[in-house]
């Protein structure tokens, strides 16, 4: 069995006196990619903001690779992709990117054209569309190869041949050695991952493997799977 | 402290005002632009020139800094950039040196460019020394950044932070000597004015202008202001938590 990245145990967060997570516990291993899938306000962007170490009103422990999330151990291994595109619209996407592997001591090498952006590389930001800024984003996160990746959303808004292709990386990036923690609202994505962790209002519902899944709804179809595992709930 | 981190920074900041050549050129001309008009204003009348002249060259930066460094700096916090680097190896004093790097080169080049134009072509006489009515309009426009790091905190939108322009610089315009000598202000407004630093660059100002020696009392004014500066960077640096709700 492989190595846990992360650690998460009996988590609970209040924002604004309501919580928004209660009692999840996780964890996501090397070498693998961990999806979490559930509705809009399910707690996905949320737990990954308590892994990034950028969420407050947290209780219950949380470590990853054993240390705490924010710390300088785990910034130095952690790419993030936000859910909004947090990018500077104002810079070139080489400036972008190459800021960001300034920042890890890391060089940009040929991860334009893994992300399909080598012909974009001296446009503007806020010229591209907004598939292209989102692999932008990405790109600036995978920069410098990161051993936690922590992906919010990242296929929003991206056309069919494109999210396989970025799927197809992200299978790539978690057999190279990397963790992957990747939210989707799109439930048919489950099936890309290795680990599968539905949220329901901000509780985990199911924590199980895509086969564990279909073998425990009896149907494929992962919409119908995940509404039949709410029923059983 | 990293300086390659730090200095990747300060890199970025000014690549990303390359790529907005037109507040470059506003930063730079309008200045100059002000001082012409106060030359012709006072064309008749050397000696009030003189007065109002230096001044306006600390006056100049602090406006613009403030302004461009919250702007910037609430994009960062709103669009979630900040967050993202806050996950990075960046530390939180590299991100605030590297800003003060690229904003204040941007300062220190508006300043040296009025500084030229006010000295030079326009004429104002300063007794003191010109390399020293740069220096405190450079401190200046570091207090500037750090206001203006700190009221980002506290809006939402460029408009708001446009609104804490009135309330945190106009005060300071009003009670630093520019229009009334300090000394002759009702006491309450002459003891506001000394907590606040504009009233000490405009001191500077006033001695630079009037004398050419370097004085106990314009070397405490320039010291007082970087002292302000480096409080309200200190106070900025506060507000860039790296959790939030």
């Amino acid at each position: 069995m492989s190595v846990p990245a992360v650690t998460v145990e009996h988590l609970t967060v209040t924002r604004g006196g309501r919580e928004v997570l209660g009692g999840v516990s996780l964890d996501a291993r090397v070498g693998e990619v961990t999806g979490l899938l559930g509705p809009s306000g399910s707690g996905k962007s949320t737990l990954i903001r308590v892994i990034a170490g950028v969420q407050s009103g947290v209780s219950g422990t949380v470590r990853v690779f054993g240390a705490s999330p924010g710390s300088a151990e785990v910034r130095a291994e952690l790419g993030y992709m936000t859910q909004e595109v947090s990018i500077y619209e104002d810079l070139t996407v080489l400036e972008n990117v190459g800021y960001f592997a300034e920042l890890r001591g890391a060089t940009i090498g040929g991860l334009l054209d893994r992300v399909g952006l080598s012909d974009q590389r001296r446009a503007l930001v806020r010229n591209l569309s907004g598939g292209q800024r989102a692999r932008v984003s990405l790109a600036a996160a995978l920069v410098g190869g990161p051993r936690l990746l922590l992906l919010d959303e990242p296929t929003v808004g991206l056309d069919p041949m494109l999210r396989r292709e970025l799927w197809g990386l992200f299978k790539q990036l978690a057999g190279e050695g990397a963790a992957l923690i990747v939210s989707s609202h799109v439930l048919d994505e489950a099936r890309h991952c290795d680990r599968l962790v539905l949220l329901r209002d901000g509780d985990v519902l199911v924590n199980l493997t895509p086969a564990e899944l279909i073998k425990r709804t009896g149907t494929d179809d992962m919409d119908e799977a995940f509404v039949r595992m709410i029923e059983r709930s | 402290m990293s300086w390659a981190r730090t200095a990747a920074t300060a890199k970025r900041v000014l690549r990303q005002l390359r790529h907005d050549p037109r507040t470059i050129a506003l930063m730079i001309a309008v200045p100059c632009a002000l001082e012409t008009l106060l030359r012709l204003i006072y064309s008749h009348q050397r000696a009030s020139f003189d007065q109002a002249g230096a001044p306006l060259l600390a006056i100049f930066p602090l406006i613009t800094v403030f302004l461009v460094t919250s702007i910037a700096l609430l994009r960062e916090r709103v669009s979630g950039t900040l967050e993202r680097l806050l996950t990075t190896p960046l530390r939180r004093s590299e991100l605030l040196v590297g800003y003060a790097l690229g904003f204040g080169l941007l300062a220190g080049a508006q300043a040296v460019v009025a500084s030229a134009v006010t000295l030079g072509p326009l004429g104002l006489h300063v007794r003191g020394s010109e390399s020293l009515v740069m220096l405190l309009a450079v401190s200046v426009a570091l207090l500037g950044m750090g206001l203006g790091l700190f009221a980002s905190a506290f809006a939402r939108s460029e408009f708001q932070v446009v609104q804490f322009l009135p309330l945190t610089v106009f005060p300071q315009l009003l009670l630093c000597g520019l229009l009334v000598p300090r000394q002759r202000m009702p006491g309450v407004l002459h003891a506001i004015s000394d907590v606040l630093p504009m009233s000490y660059a405009v001191d500077g100002m006033h001695d630079l202008t009037r004398s050419a020696a370097v004085t106990a009392a314009l070397l405490g004014d320039i010291g007082i202001v970087l002292a302000f500066a480096a409080a309200a960077l200190l106070l900025g640096a506060t507000t860039l938590q790296r959790q939030n709700g």
